[in-house]
């Protein structure tokens, strides 16, 4: 369970987070979609401390994120895990050590622990026989599923996804959706996942938030989205004729 | 205005850089890689600018010396002094700023802009003090190495050339380069590359660290390091003389 409440964030001159309140419940994917430039990423990174926010709290089960000294926040960061919109591999490491690196960084494994432990979340994502490729060798859709191995190594209890199918085909992002619902309801991680693919709201949304200008616009459940009368909510979601058509027929 | 900003932010990153590791093994490890990095791959390109300049300076101070009242030994001491004193500290540093800070900037930088440095932060890793203090520790081990080998092979180089180009005779140039000699020199110069190896790795560190946007700002962080770099290593260079002879 993760809470927000009035979350604002600016650089320099210019406001990017309006006063954001809103909660994240565990084993559900918790969705935040919005527009390029909405300030997705700048949200994301805000809740896990790599932006520090303006005003407003963050709890992390009731422990507030916002306050906690560098010491403890590094304590709540080991329970976190995290996908980046790019990826983020280390590319001077193979698939292999980069999955093992925060096992042999903070999980106190010997080298052969470490190693099996990679091997299996690399197999969860599907991605094997690959151990000793580099980030560069292997292909976008891979490197994410590569990124999402090492996000659950240490089996967190917070997973965060920077659009985590974006660039993908249709039917490789999928397989990343449902992967991440597995992953999350197997384990009762909370996750929050930050996206702009329709597919993916209507896949696996339980809980929708939806980010407007840098302000909460609209939150609920995926079904409440086929009625909402929220205009700028309407405009994003059914700006394809096929999610046109589709709510028509649903209405 | 812009020279204070960033001194302020250099100096709070060098406290982030130098504060205590998470994991030994993983640090030593890294070492290891920057060791290699730093020195083995620069052991070439110091090898060759020394012994080509090493030659050059035999060669002109010979032909410089015309009058027959200086003995043709000197140029070896000529030779000798030349490189002990400033050639194989300082301007192999400023190469190396070119050869490394170049590519420690554009590596850190590219990190920082494919949010590889906010993964590290993410996993609550220190990435200041795990990407660059392995760095810095390298520079400290390698560079008076280089500095040394530099003297070695620069002495030598001019020692061929004056062979044959029959500037100045084996003997000569062997008694020269033993005229005279005082050990202390090799000392400052030794003292000097190891404070140019600090500079150089952190600087372009820090250039690299603070790298905001895309590719573009990349190379403009990696330029920027070269160029605040060899500054200061000149400045030190001067101050540091004037210190230590
Ligand atoms: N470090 C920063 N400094 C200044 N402005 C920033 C910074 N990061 C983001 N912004 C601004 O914040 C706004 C929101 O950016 P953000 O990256 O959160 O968008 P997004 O919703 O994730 O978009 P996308 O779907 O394209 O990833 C943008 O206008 C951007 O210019
Ligand atoms: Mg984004």
């Amino acid at each position: 369970m993760i809470e927000i409440q009035n979350i604002s964030k600016s650089f320099r001159n210019t406001q990017v987070l309006f006063d954001i309140s809103t909660s994240f419940e565990e084993g559900k994917v918790n969705l935040i979609i919005g527009q390029s430039g909405s300030g997705k990423t700048v949200l994301l990174k805000s809740i896990v401390g790599l932006h520090e926010v303006d005003a407003g709290n963050i709890f992390f089960h009731g422990r507030n994120f916002t306050t906690m000294s560098f010491k403890e926040r590094k304590e709540i960061r080991k329970e976190i895990g995290m996908v980046f919109q790019g990826g983020a591999l280390f590319d001077s490491s193979t698939l292999e050590e980069n999955v093992m690196f925060p096992l042999r960084m903070f999980a106190n494994m010997s080298v052969e622990e470490a190693r099996e432990r990679a091997n299996f979340c690399l197999k969860r994502v599907e991605v094997e026989n690959r151990n000793n490729l580099y980030p560069a060798e292997i292909s976008g859709g891979m490197q994410k599923r590569v990124a999402i191995a090492r996000a659950i190594a240490l089996n967190p209890k917070y997973l965060f996804c920077d659009e985590p199918n974006s660039g993908l085909d249709p039917r490789t992002a999928i397989v990343i959706d449902n992967l991440i619902k597995e992953i999350i309801t197997e384990y009762n991680i909370t996750c929050v996942v930050n996206t702009h693919d329709m597919n993916s709201v209507m896949e696996i949304g339980d809980k929708i938030v939806f980010i407007y200008q840098g302000k909460k616009w609209w939150e609920g459940k995926r079904d409440e989205i086929w009625e909402t009368n929220n205009v700028e909510l309407n405009d994003f979601v059914f700006a394809s004729e096929l999610y046109k058509k589709i709510r028509k027929s649903k209405l | 205005m812009n020279f204070f900003f960033n001194l302020g932010r250099y100096i709070l990153l060098m406290r982030r850089v130098f504060s205590k590791p998470d994991d030994s093994r993983e640090y030593f490890k890294a070492i290891g890689k920057e060791i290699v990095f730093i020195g083995y791959n620069s052991l070439l390109i110091v090898f060759v600018i020394s012994f080509f300049i090493g030659a050059v300076i035999t060669i002109q101070t010979a032909y410089n010396m015309t009058n027959p009242i200086l003995p043709t030994y000197l140029v070896g001491l000529g030779t000798r002094d030349s490189m002990i004193l400033e050639f194989s500290s300082t301007i192999v540093a400023i190469v190396l700023a070119g050869k490394v800070g170049s590519s420690i900037a554009s590596q850190i930088g590219t990190m920082r802009v494919t949010e590889q440095i906010d993964a590290l932060e993410i996993m609550g890793v220190n990435s200041a003090s795990f990407l660059i203090s392995p760095k810095i520790i390298a520079s400290l081990c390698t560079f008076p190495i280089l500095c040394l080998l530099s003297m070695v092979v620069g002495i030598f180089g001019g020692w061929i050339a004056g062979e044959f180009t029959g500037a100045v005779s084996s003997d000569q140039y062997i008694y020269g380069i033993q005229y005279m000699f005082i050990p202390y020199y090799m000392v400052y110069s030794v003292i000097k590359s190891v404070f140019f190896g600090v500079i150089i790795t952190s600087i372009s560190s820090y250039f690299g660290y603070f790298t905001t946007g895309g590719a573009l700002e990349v190379g403009q962080s990696s330029t920027k390091a070269v160029v605040n770099s060899t500054l200061v290593v000149l400045l030190f260079n001067l101050i540091l003389t004037s210190i230590l002879l």
